[in-house]
């Protein structure tokens, strides 16, 4: 469809949609530890061994499946399915990946419900000990996030307010959607600016064309 | 009516889920342990689940509250649990999905732009804060227990886990597996 005629994509036009979707069932069902660990075991199957989409490609497709809410594995599998037989192969794409932890977690909640944890003794005690162990698996990421995010001492305020503002479960300001709103708004505020000063200094202080509006 | 109520909190954490699975964590709590669905110590035990069980966190909790969340509201029929669990998870990827269909090209060839650039540059420190409070959100009494004694144990778990996740690279499965075996004998 796109300006890649080449073997490789009749190739992949002809990967049928249950190949595509039984791979990524598998993906689905085979990897612990959610998105990211995820990513490397697509780039291994989608690129390496079945060549649907070369490297190159399939790092474009990640940034723009990254700059997408929701759930990563989801967004790269729809866009990848997309990539390689169009809008059903998306949806089988990403049929696949969602349908093995449905089912696995459908299980569970059918086996495990929170009265089989309190009712059960030993249940109780092996979920105390892991409620602790889950926070710390929470704290670890924090700083591997703010490390991934540059955070310095100019920008250390943002994450702590963001955080004792939800935390303190106050009406408006806890709520997540608010910063993250402000956030994004603020953050194309500050380039905008910082675009236009360097315009200024550029002597060219009526034509700020590389402002933000034209973009859209 | 739950229904609608699920749909709706699911479509905005859906649609807001910036930053990844424990990111989404932060607007999951607000949106469902908040107006009371499900309780804190359930919202744990969920993260603990996915955890140890393939599949992204969000698709998992999305599964795992919408299969709890029904019965908590009376509705105790195994087909009102199946229904919510379907519509929880079929609503959390639908905003996402369409997005990345229907503007990945766009996205595409401005994702070097300005605009998208800068919005991206806020948004970062943000997610920084929302795993920073998921993270005090779960420090309560639900999961560190009430008892003086409880809660010295929870905190000793808590923090030899960190320093394995953190300092060693022991998959954090293992690391749940092993806690729940102390939990065992100590508690």
């Amino acid at each position: 469809m796109d300006n890649r005629l080449t073997d490789k994509t009749s190739e992949s036009r002809n990967t049928s949609l249950r190949t595509l979707m039984g791979t990524f069932f598998k993906i689905g069902a085979f990897t612990f530890g959610g998105g990211w660990a995820m990513i490397s075991i697509i780039e291994r199957e989608i690129v390496d061994k079945h060549r649907w989409i070369d490297r190159e490609e399939f790092l474009d497709l990640l940034a723009v499946a990254q700059s997408m809410p929701g759930i990563l594995a989801v967004n790269i599998s729809a866009s990848i399915g997309d990539r390689v037989r169009g809008r059903s192969g998306s949806i089988c794409a990403a049929l696949g990946t969602i349908i093995p932890s449905f089912l696995i977690i459908l299980a569970i909640a059918i086996f495990l419900t929170p009265e089989t944890i309190n009712s059960n003794p030993t249940l109780t005690a092996v979920f105390k000990g892991i409620r602790p162990a889950v926070v710390a698996l929470i704290v670890a990421p924090v700083i591997s996030a703010a490390r991934a995010a540059h955070i310095d001492w100019r920008t250390v305020a943002i994450p702590i307010v963001v955080a004792l503002a939800i935390w303190s479960k106050l009406p408006v300001i806890s709520n997540p959607i608010l910063w993250i709103v402000t956030g994004g708004l603020a953050g194309w505020l500050i380039y905008r600016r910082a675009i236009a000063n360097t315009c200024q200094s550029d002597n060219t202080t009526t034509k700020n064309t590389r402002g933000g509006g034209d973009e859209k | 009516m739950i229904y609608l109520q699920l749909i709706w909190s699911y479509l905005k954490i859906g649609l807001f889920g910036f930053g990844g699975g424990y990111a989404m964590l932060a607007l999951i709590e607000n949106e469902i342990v908040g107006p009371g669905w499900i309780t804190e110590k359930m919202f744990t035990d969920i993260v603990a689940i996915s955890q140890m069980t393939p599949g992204p966190i969000g698709i998992n909790s999305a599964t795992y509250i919408g299969y709890v969340a029904p019965a908590q509201a009376g509705f105790t029929e195994w087909y009102w649990s199946l229904a919510g669990s379907l519509i929880c998870t079929i609503t959390v990827v639908v905003p996402s999905f369409l997005l990345v269909i229907y503007t990945s090209h766009f996205i595409m060839r401005h994702h070097e732009s300005t605009v998208i650039k800068g919005i991206f540059k806020g948004l970062r420190p943000v997610t920084v804060g929302l795993i920073a409070s998921a993270a005090l959100l779960l420090m309560n009494s639900a999961n560190f227990g009430e008892a003086t004694d409880d809660v010295i144990k929870s905190i000793i778990i808590c923090v030899a886990a960190f320093c394995t996740v953190f300092f060693t690279k022991i998959h954090p499965i293992w690391v749940i597996v092993a806690s729940g075996a102390v939990g065992w004998i100590v508690f």
